[in-house]
Order: C-alpha cells, then sequence, then structure tokens
C-alpha cells in the first residue's frame, strides 16, 4: 500500500491523525495533513482505508 | 413539480419525522418544493450525501437560496438581506472560504485539542460540583449542558473571567430562541461590540489564545476577526449544548445505553460518535445552491436548484448503518455525517469530542442515580429550530 497526502486541498479536520496517528499528523501552524510514512505499519492497512474514507476533502489516498 | 414539503414535526423525540423516513425507503433523492416555491431536491441517501457535500459544483453563500421552510431570524448567517457579515467564512465557498479555514485549522488540530482536556475536566467538574451543591431537581441544560461548551469556547478565545458571565448571559440569550427578535438582535449587538473590543485588547497584549494567535498571523483585519470569533462562538456553543443536553435524555431513557457509558471506559469514545450519528441534531439542512448542472446517482441537479441533504435520516440509511434506528453505543459508528462532509465539515469537531468524552462520563459518575424529574413525554423538544435538542432537562439523582 502506498498513502499519498495533498495539502492543498486538506480542510485540517483531524479525522486522519485521529483514526491512524501513526501514520498521519497535522502541521502545527496550518493544521494541514502531515504524512508521517508512505506505507502502513504492519496490520494498519485497515484503519489506513478507514481514515481515507473518513477524509471529508479527499486529501488523502492509499493504493 | 412537487407537493413534498419539509416537515419538521417528529412523532416520537430521537427519531426524525416518519414522512422523510419513508421516503428514504422510496429512493436516495427526492424533489421538495421550498418555502417560496422553488422546486428544488432533498437528500436521503448516504451515498448521495457524500457526493452532493464533497462535490465543489454546489455553493452555501445564503444570497441566492432558497429558505426550505418559512424561516425567522436565523443567526447562522441567513440574514440574506444583509449578506455574509465578513469572517463568517461558513457561508462562503472557495477560495474565499479556504484563506479564512487555512487561518484556524491550526489552532484547532487533534494536538491542540487534547491539550485542552485538563481544562474541559476542571470546568465540567466544577459545574458538577455546584450542581451537588444545589441538589433537589435541577435544569440539565442550564447546569451542565449549556455552560460547559461557553466556558471552553471562553477558554479558546481568551474570554477573561471577570467578562464571562455578562459574556455567557448573552450568548444564551442568542442561542434561545424563545427569546424575542428584538432582544436577540440587543444582544446580537453587544457580543459583538464585546468581541471586536476584546480583539483590540488583545492586539495591544497578546496571550496565549486563539484570537491572539490569528491577530499575531496578520492575515485578518478586525471586522473579520470580529466575524470569526462570532462564528465560532455561534457554532460551538449550541451544537455541543444540545448533544449534552439531548444526549444525556437518550441515555436516561436506554439505561443499558447508559450503564455501559457510566461503567466501561473502553465504550465512552465510541459511544460519542453513536450518541452523534443517533440524535443527528442538525435536522435542518445542510443545504447548498448549484452553481452548475451536477448529476449525483444519476439525477440531474440544474444550476440554480437548492439541494438539502437530510442528515438525521442519512445516518440511518440502512446500507451504511444497519439496525441505525436504533441507540448502540457499541456500534461501529465513525463515519456518520452530524458533522458534515467536505470543506465545511466541523472545524471545532476534536473540541466537541473532546467535551463529550468528558462530560457525559464525569456526570454518569457523579451521580450514578440521575434520573428524569419529570415524565419522558414531558421533556420540552427543540422540533422547530435549526439544531435539535431539549428546551429543559429536569433531573434529580
Amino acid at each position: 500500500m502506498e498513502i499519498k497526502a495533498d495539502t492543498t486541498v486538506c480542510i485540517g479536520a483531524g479525522m486522519c491523525a485521529l483514526t491512524a496517528p501513526e501514520v498521519f499528523d497535522q502541521s502545527e501552524d496550518e493544521g494541514t495533513v502531515v504524512l508521517l510514512r508512505q506505507t502502513p505499519p504492519d496490520g494498519q492497512e485497515e484503519v489506513v482505508r478507514r481514515a481515507v474514507t473518513l477524509c471529508p476533502s479527499g486529501a488523502i489516498s492509499a493504493s | 413539480m412537487s407537493d413534498f414539503t419539509l416537515p419538521m414535526t417528529r412523532q416520537r423525540p430521537f427519531d426524525p419525522p416518519n414522512e422523510v423516513a419513508e421516503l428514504r425507503q422510496q429512493a436516495s433523492m427526492h424533489r421538495m418544493t421550498y418555502a417560496d416555491g422553488h422546486v428544488g431536491w432533498l437528500v436521503t441517501g448516504y451515498a448521495e450525501a457524500r457526493a452532493v457535500l464533497a462535490h465543489p459544483g454546489f455553493s452555501n453563500r445564503p444570497e441566492k437560496m432558497h429558505a426550505p421552510i418559512p424561516s425567522r431570524l436565523d443567526l447562522v448567517g441567513e440574514r440574506r438581506d444583509r449578506g455574509v457579515p465578513r469572517g463568517f467564512f461558513l457561508r462562503t465557498d472557495a477560495p474565499e472560504h479556504t484563506r479564512y479555514r487555512k487561518q484556524l485549522t491550526g489552532q484547532f488540530t487533534v494536538r491542540r485539542m487534547k491539550a485542552l482536556e485538563s481544562r474541559i475536566t476542571e470546568i465540567t467538574n466544577a459545574c458538577l460540583d455546584d450542581m451537588a451543591a444545589a441538589g433537589g431537581t435541577v435544569d440539565l441544560v442550564q447546569a451542565f449542558a449549556l455552560p460547559i461548551p461557553s466556558l471552553v469556547i471562553c477558554e479558546l478565545l481568551g474570554v477573561p473571567y471577570e467578562d464571562r458571565a455578562q459574556f455567557q448571559e448573552d450568548s444564551k440569550i442568542l442561542v434561545n430562541l424563545e427569546t424575542k427578535a428584538d432582544d436577540v438582535l440587543a444582544a446580537l449587538g453587544r457580543v459583538s461590540a464585546y468581541l471586536h473590543g476584546l480583539i483590540q485588547r488583545k492586539r495591544k497584549e497578546p496571550a496565549d489564545d486563539l484570537l491572539s494567535g490569528l491577530i499575531e498571523s496578520g492575515e485578518l483585519d478586525d471586522e473579520e476577526l470580529t466575524g470569526v470569533a462570532f462564528l465560532l462562538l455561534v457554532a460551538g456553543h449550541e451544537t455541543t449544548a444540545n448533544m449534552l443536553g439531548l444526549g444525556t435524555y437518550a441515555l436516561l431513557t436506554n439505561p443499558d445505553q447508559l450503564a455501559a457509558m457510566r461503567d466501561d471506559p473502553s465504550v465512552v469514545d465510541n459511544g460519542v460518535e453513536e450518541l452523534l450519528r443517533y440524535l443527528t441534531i442538525i435536522h435542518l439542512g445542510p443545504f447548498r445552491l448549484a452553481t452548475e448542472d451536477v448529476e449525483i446517482s444519476g439525477n440531474l441537479i440544474k444550476e440554480g436548484e437548492m439541494v438539502g441533504v437530510h442528515l438525521p435520516v442519512v445516518n440511518r440509511d440502512p446500507s451504511r448503518f444497519p439496525g441505525g434506528e436504533h441507540l448502540d453505543v457499541t456500534r461501529p459508528a465513525g463515519g456518520h455525517m452530524t458533522f458534515g462532509h467536505g470543506i465545511h465539515q466541523c472545524l471545532g469537531q476534536q473540541l466537541a469530542r473532546g467535551e463529550m468524552r468528558i462530560a457525559y462520563p464525569a456526570l454518569l459518575r457523579r451521580f450514578p442515580a440521575l434520573r428524569l424529574a419529570v415524565t419522558p413525554e414531558e421533556v420540552p423538544m427543540r422540533s422547530d429550530m435549526t439544531i435539535y435538542g431539549v428546551h429543559r432537562l429536569p433531573v434529580t439523582w
């Protein structure tokens, strides 16, 4: 699985950082998504997919 | 043509109107006649609701919108004759919306909201202490549901302690739609003037709070900052307050669910999501106006047509939440649309989660014998308001 994040469409709702904190964080100044790693930790594919579904602005993807 | 108009009357306090629930069984999108005769749409399906709210072909600006029901004075930017107050960015579109939202998202991150938890706990415990001292029968709305979010917003905005009583008094008038329009306008003026003055004070003496942070970034002028502060006040106050009031009422009438929320800390986070889903206090809208022809699930929404999303029914769509007509704090409730979807999804949702995750269990553990002091039928419901909830919730323990 490869994870991507697009800060230009991110609206900082924080759902990714709440759902998969080992993969996603938020920047201190803008609150937009910060990708901590491009691939999920072992056994976290499902939780990353859930974060992608929960993102309101389509800023993150996993393929 | 459509002879369907939006019903607001509920047959049961926790369930959306039967007519809308029945509509969903027929299809996910429906023609609906708005208050001025405009024929637009009403969305009752989960997938369609997500598609509409995420689509860039819809506007949230109020100027050309058609009211879904004959409207009263509405604080959430519905005074179309005056347009959108500057800084009231909920009712703007990209890229104007983007500019404001980017200024604020850094202040509402998951991390920052977690840092507020100890203050939320202190505020909650102070309310519970006052309740315990008062004893007898207490209106949970006045003693618990309203003051907690109000004081948390004061904390966030940096309203000094000595100003909080007046600030709370005026906010209470604003969110209580039993108040006469003249009184609302007067309170509106006082709160705006107060926020404007507060911003000027913060400009001179910055502190560690949201307004000082916004001032420091230098992007917004005082009028915009006043609009932003006012939006945060309204959006963060009435919503969480009604969730705390209505949520407690729902738990009191579902004792097994209450016991789980009280006794099992591992249930609380998901239980809050389930209460958000099951109660869906946003029972009027959100509404959008198509700025181009948009096709959703084979339906052509024409430019200029209104689309309303019926969130309470969407959040019970059986294709997404099987058995969703029941409250079950152990159901996987993530993905509910109570905070909306798309670029306007609630900015303060992580704060709201923090408040509810602390306040519900704190209340239930402090008063394990908490119960209604009236019959369930006697609890007055906010049926005709933008945000659903209870007007009063008399409880004892």
